[in-house]
């Protein structure tokens, strides 16, 4: 697993430290949760503090370098990425990290963890939960 | 509707890359050969929409056709220019404002996957810095988890994108002419998983015009008419699943496209088992299976059956993407929509040549969808 201590993370706001750390989203007044919580809300949002597991909506592997904005480590390596639900939140978009491709299975539990972006950054991720 | 509107000429310019033809002067190409096969002169014409996404505004275009001082109005609306230059254009007519008006859509876009810029749509700047800004990786996902849910196999995906290129192969407006087989479909390098290339349709270039007439000019004119029975476009309801979303709502809202068909039809007065011939947004292979079931020709699940038995194909029980659809001409945004008509226009005026439907087809339908969540369908008959 890679390593983010002692990394900035790549934005602001968009993780509480915990352990363990949890993505902050924000609440509307109808109940429904947003992720991230925006710079400008254009409505009152409840800050809150998402669980840090959930279970696996949809996912994807990115083949092929991205133009700009992507700003990853070169050479570019392929990765992977999904949708997590966040049970009663929100289903949220994140890397997926430790494991591979033929590995996932629709409804697997997840866990959120901070990794490495590049050798300065660090950013969100979901795992697949240890067996105990 | 107060009153019949008619598609009484359809030009194209073909699909693909035209080096050295601007993307205005593709619509040009499609908008005269559109006059002539109605028979009409750009003077007769009382109202123009139309437009592009990268190639610049459509009134432009009275440059080269004429100062008739007619009413044009510019779209601008991503995906759906040409459902919406087709909408107001329709409208003119069965309102009484005039009795022949034109829709026009064209483009020419950059190679590659589109590139969006975070600020231009809302979102923080690390969600395109890592990665996730990607329209392909939406179409990905959606149809990841549709696949899962509903039993579909990539050799299912494979057969969208082999019978594309069959019928691209047929069709003189294509852009993809030869035919690609399964297997090389199948291997081909994955760009978002699980989708390989042969898989996702490419920005291109292209112009269609259709010129439509009221009851009345279509009578005077003695036209090979085919009858507008209705036209519906919608953005997208709460929750709905669509591109560059960091978040989605749990449990997840409706779809634009349902939302879309279910109007269309109800419109018309018919259901899904009454068109005789379908074209439906094809962005890549797993978007032509939801909106199989999205537009309520199938259930969830049945594409498999479907694409087994050559359902789709042609010559099978409902033809879809009679011209190879995106897959095999590429999508000028602008005109993507509008070629969707053409293709209809050209069937059910059995001009269709060697991909034409065969048994006379009556009722066409046609199906675009886009970003950030909009669909517009129209269903033609003659």
């Amino acid at each position: 697993m890679d390593d983010a201590q002692g990394l900035s993370p790549i934005a602001a706001g968009l993780w509480a430290e915990g352990p363990p750390p949890r993505l902050i989203g924000g609440r509307k007044a109808n109940g429904e949760i947003v992720f991230p919580l925006p710079d400008e809300p254009l409505q009152p949002l409840e800050r809150v503090e998402l669980s840090p597991t959930g279970t696996l909506w949809s996912w994807t592997s990115q083949e092929f370098q991205p133009k700009p904005p992507f700003s990853g480590p070169e050479p570019f390596e392929p990765f992977l990425l999904g949708y997590i639900e966040l049970a009663n939140e929100v289903i949220v978009e994140s890397r997926i990290v430790g494991t591979s491709i033929d590995r996932l299975k629709l409804g697997m539990p997840m866990r959120l963890v901070i990794v490495a972006f590049d050798d300065h950054r660090s950013t969100y991720a979901f795992r697949p939960e240890q067996p105990a | 509707m107060s009153e019949n509107v008619y598609i009484i000429g359809a030009g194209i310019h073909a699909f693909g890359r035209t080096e050295g033809r601007s993307g205005r002067a593709q619509g040009v190409f499609a908008l005269r050969q559109a006059l002539a096969d109605a028979g009409v002169e750009w003077a007769d014409i009382g109202f123009a929409s139309g437009g592009s996404v990268a190639a610049g505004s459509a009134d432009i275009m009275v440059n080269d056709l004429g100062f008739t001082s007619l009413p044009f109005i510019n779209v601008h609306n991503g995906c759906a220019t040409g459902g919406s230059a087709l909408t107001s254009a329709h409208n003119a007519i069965a309102s009484g404002m005039c009795d022949v008006a034109v829709a026009v859509g064209f483009d020419k876009h950059e190679r590659g996957a589109f590139n969006a810029k975070p600020s231009g749509y809302g979102l923080p700047e690390w969600y395109g810095e890592t990665g996730m800004m990607l329209t392909t990786q939406f179409f990905a996902l959606k149809i990841q988890r549709y696949m899962q849910l509903h039993g579909i196999s990539r050799e299912t995906l494979g057969r969208v994108a082999e019978k594309a290129f069959r019928n691209g192969a047929l069709c003189d407006h294509a852009w993809r002419r030869s035919p690609v087989d399964l297997e090389t479909i199948l291997g081909a390098p994955m760009v978002n998983d699980p989708l390989t290339k042969y898989m996702f349709c490419s920005p291109a270039e292209g112009g269609v015009a259709l010129v439509l007439a009221s009851e009345k000019k279509l009578r005077e004119l003695g036209s090979d008419g085919v009858r507008i029975d209705s036209i519906a476009f919608r953005t997208r309801p709460e929750g709905s699943f669509e591109v560059f979303a960091p978040s989605i709502r749990t449990p997840p809202g409706g779809k634009p496209t349902v939302l879309a068909s279910r109007a269309a039809f109800e419109q018309a007065g018919i259901g899904p088992g009454d068109i005789d011939v379908a074209q439906l947004q094809d962005t890549e292979s797993g978007a032509e299976l939801m909106h199989m079931a999205e537009n309520g020709f199938c259930a969830d699940g049945e594409q498999e059956e479907w694409l087994a038995n050559g359902w789709s194909e042609i010559h099978g029980r409902l033809p879809i993407n009679t011209d190879g659809g995106c897959l095999a001409c590429g999508e000028p945004v602008g005109a993507s929509g509008l070629r969707q008509v053409y293709e209809n226009v050209q069937q059910l005026r059995g001009r269709a040549g060697a991909r034409q439907v065969p048994r006379d087809p009556k009722v066409g339908y046609s199906h675009v969808y886009g970003a950030p969540g909009l669909s517009a369908v129209a269903i033609v008959t003659r």
